[in-house]
């Protein structure tokens, strides 16, 4: 328990020591505010277009859904997104220590496998949800000019961080099997992106195979969070996804100790 | 205090080291000396648990390092090859974290850390970024990382590479002191450096362990001429009788007679040179010299195989 602590501290004080943490934080909060501002003036605009037209045949104003119409889409788009941007933040992970060697350090030292493994699922977990907390406030912006309501914002961002502990679980264990970060972040995205689209399958095979897709997509699961679902199969899937990531990488380290 | 035994460790097909046995003492400084690629590296990581053996067996204080291998962890320091730094920490939370992993509790952290940085004559750097240290530091950074958690047993690998010559000094002499409380082991390319920290030598050459001795026995070795092997033509008993009467030599024993010739093993006493007096005496007495030459000498061969001179580690 000692070491997680230790190996979580260094690794979230070397996120922020080395610019990575700075540059990957500033660019995805950056962006998501670009989409935040497209979305909401549109949304405004379209708002404002409906309420001409509604004056004009003389009919009561329409109200249209702050929630449906503008948040829910920038939650999709932060969840795809965040597959563009989680493998640059998990890719260093462990590949960067087999570069250098302290990956010598860390082994031969009293510390298992396993802590070490969730000391840096731990510590890119963190940095995440920093991120999240930080584009949470500009929705939080929206309460003062009007009233979306809140428990399809919560079931969304905790959509939004079970699919994200997913990419980064993938994230860790294309870490721990290359010394190169780049192959590590195009693995990882390669991956994702494969699961992400897997349910476009289901179309063109038999109908079981065809829901079997669609079950296993990572997208599909996050639509319910969005629209303000919280269905706990939906919770099971990113976390069985998520452990299994973990899993995969324990044994790609473990490995390394086993007499073959 | 470590016991290794048999220990072979295969990459692919080809051994990296094979049946390799020797045992250390508690507070003994061992010396593990050999070419690159001759399997010191492989055998260090064995013994650090970074690495499983093919075969064999390997305790550190009594624990098997594949069974027990977290007993056997928190009583290693380990310097590998490349000092395994985080080049983005300061030396002082660097070395924090390495205590803090290898278990210490925190009360005795920082009194730790301290007097390693003092041991090892980084104090002046313990703020510094890591990456921006020269090589020298690092490679001392490496060695407070080893000693952080007052291990029992240090393993070392080529402590003193990318030293300065005065740096090197040092730092014999603080692997020297560290010998007597804690075992160490320690591999290395350079011979002088064995015979000035070591109180034995373990000679691995292509994965197998070809001489173990102390540092003064292998360097009276290494100095040869112990053992001379003279061809000569003439009469047998009273060649042997003039040679033995030379005081410098300690022993002359008839190899074998052919037609005319008869063959000679002459020892010398330790550490002179006989060949010149030899040949003079034989030559002296009109008899002929046919051959002459150094014999027991595959020691000095794996040797020189083995290791390049201080010098050139030094002024290269």
């Amino acid at each position: 328990m000692r070491s997680y602590l230790a190996i979580t501290d260094r690794e979230l004080k070397s996120y922020f020591t080395s610019p990575i943490a700075y540059i990957v934080i500033a660019l995805f909060v950056l962006i998501t505010a670009i989409f935040f501002y497209l979305i909401i003036s549109n949304f405004v605009q379209l708002s404002f277009r409906y309420t001409m037209q509604a004056q004009y045949y003389r009919m009561a104003p329409p109200k249209l859904n702050v929630n449906s119409m503008a948040i829910r889409p920038l939650l999709h788009n932060i969840s795809l997104f965040a597959l563009f941007w989680l493998p640059l933040l998990t890719m260093r992970l462990i590949a960067e220590e087999k570069k250098t060697g302290t990956i010598e350090l860390i082994f031969t030292s009293p510390v298992r496998t396993i802590e070490t493994v969730m000391a840096k699922f731990t510590a890119s977990t963190s940095i995440f949800i920093v991120m999240l907390v930080l584009t949470f406030l500009y929705i939080i912006s929206l309460f003062f000019f009007g009233n979306p309501e809140f428990g399809p914002i919560l079931s969304g961002y905790l959509g939004l961080l079970l699919i994200g502990m997913s990419y980064i679980a993938f994230g860790l264990f294309f870490s721990s099997i290359t010394d190169n970060q780049i192959i590590a972040a195009v693995a990882t995205f390669a991956f994702i992106l494969f699961f992400w689209a897997i349910g476009w399958m289901s179309g063109f095979v038999s109908p079981g195979l065809g829901s079997f897709l669609d079950k296993l997509s990572l997208i599909n699961h996050f639509d319910d969070f969005a629209k303000g679902v919280i269905d706990l199969g939906n919770i099971v899937y990113y976390l069985s996804f998520t452990f299994f990531g973990i899993f995969l990488t324990y044994i790609s380290l473990e490995s390394k100790k086993w007499r073959l | 205090m470590i016991e290794v035994k048999n220990l072979t460790r295969y990459y692919g097909q080809k051994p990296a080291i094979q049946n390799v046995t020797f045992n250390v003492e508690k507070g003994e400084v061992l010396g593990f000396l050999g070419p690159n690629a001759a399997g010191k590296t492989t055998t260090m990581r064995i013994l650090t648990c970074y690495m499983p053996a093919t075969n064999g067996t390997a305790k550190v204080a009594g624990f098997d390092v594949f069974d027990q291998s977290m007993e056997v962890r928190r009583r290693i320091g380990y310097l590998p090859e490349n000092p395994p730094l985080y080049s983005e920490m300061t030396v002082e939370s660097y070395l924090k974290f390495v205590g803090r992993i290898k278990g210490m509790d925190s009360k005795n952290l920082k009194k730790h850390v301290d007097k390693v940085m003092d041991l090892t004559n980084i104090d002046d750097v313990r703020k510094k970024i890591i990456g921006k240290l020269s090589k020298g530091y690092r490679q001392r950074v490496g060695l407070a990382q080893a000693l952080v958690h007052d291990p029992e047993v240090l393993i070392l690998d080529e402590p003193t590479v990318g030293l300065d010559p005065k740096q090197i000094i040092d730092v014999r002499k603080l692997i020297k002191n560290l010998g007597g409380e804690r075992t160490v082991i320690l591999s290395t390319h350079i011979l002088p450096e064995v015979s000035q920290t070591c109180s034995r030598v373990v000679i691995i050459n292509e994965g197998k362990v070809v001489a173990e001795d102390t540092p003064e026995n292998l360097t009276r070795r290494l100095q040869g001429n112990e053992k001379i092997y003279v061809e000569v033509e003439g009469p047998a008993e009273v060649i042997e009788k003039e040679l033995q009467n030379l005081d410098i030599v300690s022993s002359v024993v008839r190899e074998k007679e052919m037609n005319e010739k008869v063959a000679f093993i002459v020892e010398s006493i330790p550490n002179r040179d006989i060949r010149k007096d030899i040949a003079k005496t034989i030559v002296q007495k009109g008899w002929g010299l046919f051959e002459m030459r150094p014999v027991g000498m595959s020691l000095e061969e794996v040797f020189l195989r083995l290791t390049t001179k201080e010098e050139e580690v030094m002024f290269s």
